[in-house]
């Protein structure tokens, strides 16, 4: 009897998978998103970051940096991916305003600080594998987000200093035609991502925003694309565009990626044309 | 050729009675005893190709052949998942894969092994061992100078068979 009970424990340990890291393919698990979760550079995907199969964790850390004209954004954050199932992200933005502040009468330097919590679950789906459907992956998340300007947010016609985002993601690698297509809606009411605030004195409501992007995998280490996001437009001082990017993000191993863009901010608090480099690194298993 | 398999299959058929296990695939020389299956195309999981693209771009039947073995010789020095083949009939194992591959890739061949599910139902695979072995392919299909989107095509067809190929 205990031996029989002994084989049972031994039989049901068997059918449970060792935990492993880093069963995914070269970048399958995404770069670090702007706001800290796995996916492009500003548009979410609805892949688990890491390495981790569904049998193992993955994680990383990434910083990112956007110099524009009149600004410059930085993001730093950690990121884990539970075995391809659950994300949780954190990541700290600054959106420093240089010489660009006292112009805007906020001091010279002056700097947005916007703290960004996510979680993201996958639904259904494999990107990569599923090859004989054109069933995506499908990922939901949210991210609730904090910013530390609250004064100045109100002064602008912002109505929060916080605000959550909600989204629903589908990412599928078109293996056959080495294309990555991937799309997601966010419910947001976050002004220039939350960087000046959420709501505003035209619009306080959550609204579905787009974000989509496309990449080229010219090898297994190197993939470019473009990416598009939509955004609210929910104060009346300063017009909010759409972003949009062109990427390319290469992986040296596993461990260290880097991610080079070209990036149209649109106008950000009444400065247009906000366009330049973006450049992220990431490493982690 | 339809006329040409018929009179083989009626031949086996008188011979053994029993057509789709003709060709007994558990006694091939050098191999080890197997469980009778039924032999069918089927079992190589996916449609071969169409054309003869794919082929060439694989440098043939022989081609194949070589990005199997580096596939599998990759495979057996790999820590990570070296243990599987312990127990694995290698002979075997390397003719069906060789089998299946030419099979996909439209080279003529008929595919003799298991199916996918058959194949590996006892060897609890988990979804690492998956990324190794696809990675040791593509290491192998690189040896072989298999272009980039060529190989992506190739691997496309063998993807789905993951959900076969992992059990745990």
């Amino acid at each position: 009897m205990l031996a029989s009970a002994i084989a049972g424990v031994a039989q049901a340990q068997s059918l449970i998978p060792d935990s492993r890291t880093g069963g995914k393919l070269l970048l399958t698990g995404g770069v670090s998103t702007i706001e800290g979760s796995g996916g492009g550079g500003l548009s979410t995907w609805a892949t688990i970051t890491g390495y981790g199969e569904e049998d193992g964790i993955g994680g990383n850390a990434h910083v990112t940096l956007v110099d524009l004209p009149d600004y410059q954004f930085r993001t730093a954050g950690v990121a884990v991916g539970l075995w391809d199932r659950v994300e949780l992200s954190a990541a700290r933005q600054a959106f420093d305003t240089g010489d660009t502040g006292a112009l805007l009468g906020l001091g010279q330097g002056f700097t947005f600080t916007q703290d960004v919590i996510g979680v993201k679950i996958r639904l259904t789906g494999d990107a990569v594998y599923d090859q004989d459907t054109w069933v995506p992956q499908i990922a939901i998340g949210l991210q609730h987000k904090t910013n530390d300007q609250g004064a100045i947010i109100a002064a602008v016609g912002g109505q929060d200093d916080q605000g959550t985002d909600f989204y629903i993601a589908a990412s599928k690698l078109f293996l056959a035609e080495s294309v990555l297509v991937s799309g997601a809606v966010r419910w947001t009411n976050a002004n220039q991502t939350g960087l000046l605030g959420f709501g505003g004195d035209a619009n306080d409501d959550h609204e579905a925003q787009f974000e989509g992007s496309v990449g080229w995998l010219l090898s297994r280490n190197l993939v470019v694309g473009a990416e598009y996001r939509t955004k609210p437009d929910n104060l009346s001082f300063a017009a909010e565009d759409d972003w949009f990017d062109i990427y390319a993000a290469w992986a040296l191993n596993k461990h260290l990626s880097v991610t080079a863009a070209w990036a149209d901010l649109g106008s950000i608090a009444t400065f247009d044309d906000q366009r330049g480099l973006y450049l992220s690194l990431q490493a982690g298993f | 050729m339809i006329r040409k398999m018929t009179l083989t299959l009626a031949a086996a058929a008188a011979a053994f009675a029993l057509p789709a296990m003709a060709q007994d695939p558990a006694h091939r020389p050098g191999e080890e005893a197997v469980d009778p299956y039924i032999v069918a195309e089927a079992n190589a999981g996916v449609a071969p190709f169409e054309g003869t693209e794919m082929l060439e771009a694989f440098h043939g039947r022989e081609g194949s052949d070589r990005i199997v073995d580096g596939m599998l010789d990759r495979s057996v020095a790999d820590a990570r998942i070296a243990e599987i083949f312990v127990a694995t009939d290698m002979v075997r194992l390397r003719r069906t894969l060789k089998e299946q591959f030419c099979y996909i890739l439209n080279g003529g061949c008929a595919y003799t092994g298991r199916s996918m599910q058959d194949a590996h139902d006892d060897i609890g695979l988990q979804p690492a061992d998956m990324g190794a072995l696809v990675e040791h392919l593509q290491d192998a299909m690189d040896a072989e100078g298999v272009p980039f989107r060529t190989q992506n095509r190739f691997l496309a067809k063998l993807a789905p068979m993951r959900r076969d190929v992992v059990t745990r």
